[in-house]
């Protein structure tokens, strides 16, 4: 909001009452004209609205303190259209049709219009067929008294914690009066405290010291653009360096006030960015938890793994495009689908690479590293042959769309809420399978020491296998994930394959804490370098800083302790 | 005999020094002429596009080579050799731009277009000099030998081996890709360095500064593999081998680990540095792209394909890979990554010598002998 230091009267006037009309028109939308109808019609309410056509300006101004004491919600709506001038007579109208009517849009030269006591829509008429409500200035400011009182006195809190803040942007003594009436009766502790924000508003721009020093005691640490402006007007030099305010307390007070905020601001912001790491630390622990696996209990480098996310994106798609044509009414559930589908499939092609090519390859990590790079081009192109080059896009299910709203503007979508509990059951899951299972425990044996865990009858070549699955699984899982916040395209897993390397060597190979641990961290570092360095040179700093911390601890933050660590 | 003429000839055998030398004149001499002195008409005239094409091949050589010092001989598999050739590529472009001068596209004296474009009033201090070929030409080995000695000591101090130095230099390749593309970084951003005009006083596009490149790649190249042959038949080189294969073994006999690999790496990205600015004036730009890590692992397959341990397998192995490339993006540019990825695979898990040890393999058999391979399978972390 751009408004200057302090409007007039009219200007104000005229926002507000535009404002409060907004309003009114979208709470009539949420009960509906169609509900008001339903109810029995007070004939008092109908008198008295008739009594808002009839009759010289003083018999109006009658008519609306009758609606105002009366405290139909559905008034509001009707005063709201005769401030703005249309309320109209219908010269045209016969005997049963009504002959006051509300207009509500134009096109053109014909008028949208509906009937002012019912609020039922009565079509299309030519404007020349309505002629409008005559008001006057002073009509005028009865009517925006009224359209306030009603709405602060609506059954709706939330009507009335707006027609607080409404009222608040036009500073008034006979708004200050009416927010000093309505606060004694008002019982709800938000529409309380919006009432005493409003009137702290405006009171500071009243004459009265103490009540200026107690709203600002009362406005410090708003979010508002608006009492920022207002606070921050307060404490402004002038030119030759003298303060606008020259009473010293008050800047000072307002100085104060100020800085608070501020200091909300930050707080806000800080822990946005924390969000923002997490969400982006989830979704680097779901890239690195299987090859935390792979890599780190069988000191594979895997280079195909972020093919495995890129099979578990599309796999998503493809489960996407079949919920959309066979069954549309179940669409929100396809992801319940996707999620099983898309660890099927990665892990069979896990275990497909590691029956096929890994297992020739055991105790020579740069051949396999080699092979395995070989392996996610022909993925790549693979994928790129069938679905075509060009992104794809995984819409996500109603219930993961939108976000809401943090103070001061911070928005959090679901999407990201859900993908940081969705990691977080992963790797919860991961741990007790590894920690609990039968398969678990023999993976751990073959981890420790292969020879006796072959001697004791584990088929080690076959727990390879299901580790290697179990890695390209959670990796395809992961891939759902990543269709959810971006575009699917082929290349998808080569951005994610450089930093999950990087979080397991700085978590430390083969342990899932260190895994937890450093993809939240770097997660939370990149994002808050980023505002300071920009994106790019975020996570350049972030990949030298990783350099670095190798060289103090080079098998990373948990580094596994025993034979294991020799491998 | 002198010290000198002995070392050279424990170097190579006489019939070596005479391979190398044929080689050197075909492309040095033979080419040249079938290019430039026989008629386009006639059956042995050598194509325009061709003498581009062995240039860059040339190139690629090198930096194969390069690697294979580094991988094949020291066993440190650097996924990171892109970053250095690039590096060397940018010094020979930023050489490059300061020779267009006026002739700019905003025709500004000393500043690059792109600079003026960003709006920039003054030459960055890193662009100083440049225009002086002496001074850019040093440069091309001293940056990326100074980011390989920094990165080199900081890895082998630590005793980062195997796949762990591989992703890390690949990080490296990585960071430096990230800082490329930046404008802030006063290097063309991601559209690199290019509409060079002139080398050295030649015009870059006439066909006799082409060729003349091409003869400077297969000098350049004649050259490192001396070099590389110098250290691998040195005392040193075999200290490299004995690290490839018993790492903690060398240490405790008292050689310096860290020292060895350091050299090695350094004069590695130092040669790669060399074949990056030999590439650049023939391809006529260098953009981040270079630093992909995608391009530094493919360099390793071409290693691996010709035969690593060997001084030839890498020329081999990025000449013929690359010829493969050429081939297969003419006719069938969707099938090349099958035939990339496809050969990383075969190569790793049939044949671990590449080309040359297959080759030898069946030498050896025709002979009725079968001798073990000088280089030993380095598969060892």
């Amino acid at each position: 909001m751009t408004r200057k230091a302090l409007p007039g009267p009219g200007s104000g006037r005229a926002f507000l009452a535009l404002a409060l009309a907004g309003l009114i028109l979208l709470m009539a939308g949420v009960p509906g004209p169609a509900a008001a109808q339903d109810e029995p019609v007070d004939p008092a309410y109908v008198q008295a609205v008739q009594a808002l056509a009839e009759g010289g300006f003083r018999d109006k101004a009658e008519a609306i303190e009758t609606l105002v004491e009366l405290g139909d919600p559905r008034a509001g709506r009707v005063l709201a259209a005769m401030f703005d001038r249309r309320l109209f007579v219908r010269e045209d109208a016969g005997e049963d049709a009504p002959a006051l009517v509300i207009g509500e849009t134009d096109a053109g030269d014909q008028v949208v219009i509906r009937d002012a006591i019912t609020l039922e829509p009565l079509g299309v008429v030519h404007e020349d067929t309505l002629e409008a409500v005559g008001i006057n200035n002073r009509l005028r400011r009865t009517l925006q008294e009224a359209i306030g009182t009603l709405q602060l006195r609506d059954p709706d809190p939330a009507t009335r914690i707006a027609a607080a803040e409404a009222l608040a942007g036009d500073r008034s003594d006979e708004n200050a009066a009416l927010l000093r009436d309505v606060l004694e009766a008002e019982e709800d502790p938000d529409v309380r405290d919006a009432i005493t924000f409003a009137l702290a508003q405006i009171d500071l721009g009243s004459d009265d010291r103490e009540r200026r020093l107690a709203a600002i005691e009362t406005l410090g640490g708003s979010f508002e653009p608006a009492v920022r402006g207002m606070l921050a007007r307060v404490v402004r030099q002038n030119a030759d360096g003298s303060y606008v305010e020259p009473d010293e307390e008050i800047r000072l007070a307002a100085e104060a006030a100020l800085r608070q905020t501020e200091r909300n601001l930050a707080l806000v912001e800080f822990a946005l960015n924390i969000f923002q790491g997490i969400s982006l630390g989830s979704v680097l622990l779901l890239a690195a938890m299987g090859l935390a696996i792979t890599f780190g209990v069988m000191g594979v480098i895997n280079m195909a793994h972020g093919e495995m996310l890129m099979l578990g994106a599309y796999t998503t798609f493809v489960i996407q495009e079949i919920f959309r044509s066979v069954a549309p009414g179940l669409f929100d559930a396809y992801i319940l689908v996707a999620i099983p589908a898309a660890f099927l499939v990665a892990g069979l092609v896990g275990v497909a690479l590691e029956q096929g090519v890994i297992r020739f390859l055991y105790g020579r990590p740069l051949e396999t590293l080699l092979a395995t790079w070989g392996i996610s081009l022909v993925l790549q192109q693979v994928v790129r042959l069938i679905f075509g080059a060009p992104n794809r896009e995984v819409a996500n299910p109603d219930w993961m769309q939108g976000g809401f709203e943090l103070l001061g503007g911070a928005v959090i979508t679901y999407n990201r809420l859900y993908i940081i509990i969705f990691a977080l059951v992963v790797l919860a899951l991961v741990a007790l399978v590894l920690r609990y299972s039968r398969f678990g425990l023999q993976m751990r044996a073959v981890t420790q020491n292969r020879p006796m865990a072959a001697c004791m009858g584990i088929r080690s070549g076959r727990v390879d296998a299901l580790t290697f699955g179990l890695g390209s699984g959670i990796a395809g899982v992961g891939g759902v994930a990543l269709s959810q916040i971006g575009n699917v395209s082929p290349n998808l897993g080569q951005s994610y394959i450089v930093d999950s390397f990087m979080v397991v060597v700085f978590g430390g190979v083969g342990s899932l804490w260190g895994v937890l641990v450093a993809a939240m961290s770097l997660g939370i570092i990149n994002k808050f370098l980023e505002p300071y360095a920009g994106a790019m040179l975020g996570k350049i700093i972030v990949l030298v800083v990783i350099i670095l911390f190798i060289q103090r601890r080079p098998r990373g933050l948990f580094a596994l302790k025993g034979r294991a660590a020799e491998a | 005999m002198g010290p000198i003429t002995s070392r050279l000839a424990t170097m190579m055998t006489p019939k070596g020094w005479a391979a190398l030398a044929a080689a050197l004149l075909v492309f040095a001499v033979v080419l040249p002429v079938l290019n430039l002195a026989v008629p386009p008409g006639s059956p042995f005239h050598l194509p325009d596009f061709a003498v581009s094409l062995i240039g860059k091949y040339l190139c690629f050589a090198m930096l194969a080579l390069a690697l294979d010092l580094i991988w094949g001989f020291a066993g440190a598999l650097s996924l990171g050799h892109g970053a250095f050739f690039a590096l060397g590529g940018y010094c020979m472009g930023m050489y490059l731009m300061r020779q267009i001068g006026e002739r700019g596209v905003y025709g500004h004296p000393t500043l690059p277009d792109f600079m003026v474009f960003l709006d920039w009033d003054e030459l960055p201090w890193y662009w100083y000099g440049f225009d002086n070929f002496g001074f850019a030409m040093l440069m091309v080995m001293l940056v990326p030998g100074l980011l390989a000695l920094i990165f080199g000591w900081l890895a082998f101090r630590s005793r980062i081996s195997g796949v762990y130095f591989s992703i890390i230099t690949q990080a490296m390749t990585f960071a430096l890709m990230l800082a490329f593309f930046r404008n802030e970084m006063g290097f063309g951003g991601n559209n690199g360095l290019t509409d060079f005009k002139d080398i050295l006083g030649f015009t870059i596009q006439s066909q006799q500064t082409r060729v003349g490149l091409m003869i400077a790649s297969a000098v350049a190249l004649a050259l490192a593999l001396l070099v590389c042959l110098f250290v691998v038949t040195s005392k040193l080189g075999r200290v490299l081998v004995a690290v490839r294969d018993a790492e903690n073994r060398v240490r405790f006999l008292g050689y310096s680990v860290t020292h060895a690999k350091l050299l090695v790496f350094v004069l590695s990205a130092v040669l790669a540095g060399i074949a990056g600015a030999l590439y650049v004036p023939q391809v006529g730009i260098i953009n981040p792209g270079e630093f992909s890590p995608a391009n530094s692992i493919e360099v390793a397959v071409w290693v691996a394909v010709g035969g690593r341990g060997t001084l030839l397998g890498p020329i081999l192995g990025a000449v013929s890979v690359n010829a493969a490339e050429s081939y297969f993006t003419g006719f069938a540019p969707d099938l090349w990554l099958f035939v990339l990825g496809g050969l990383f695979i075969t190569v790793t898990l049939f044949l671990p010598q590449g080309i040359l040890g297959l080759l030898r393999g069946l030498r050896d058999r025709l002979r009725g002998t079968a001798r073990t391979p000088v280089a030993e399978t380095a598969g060892h972390a």
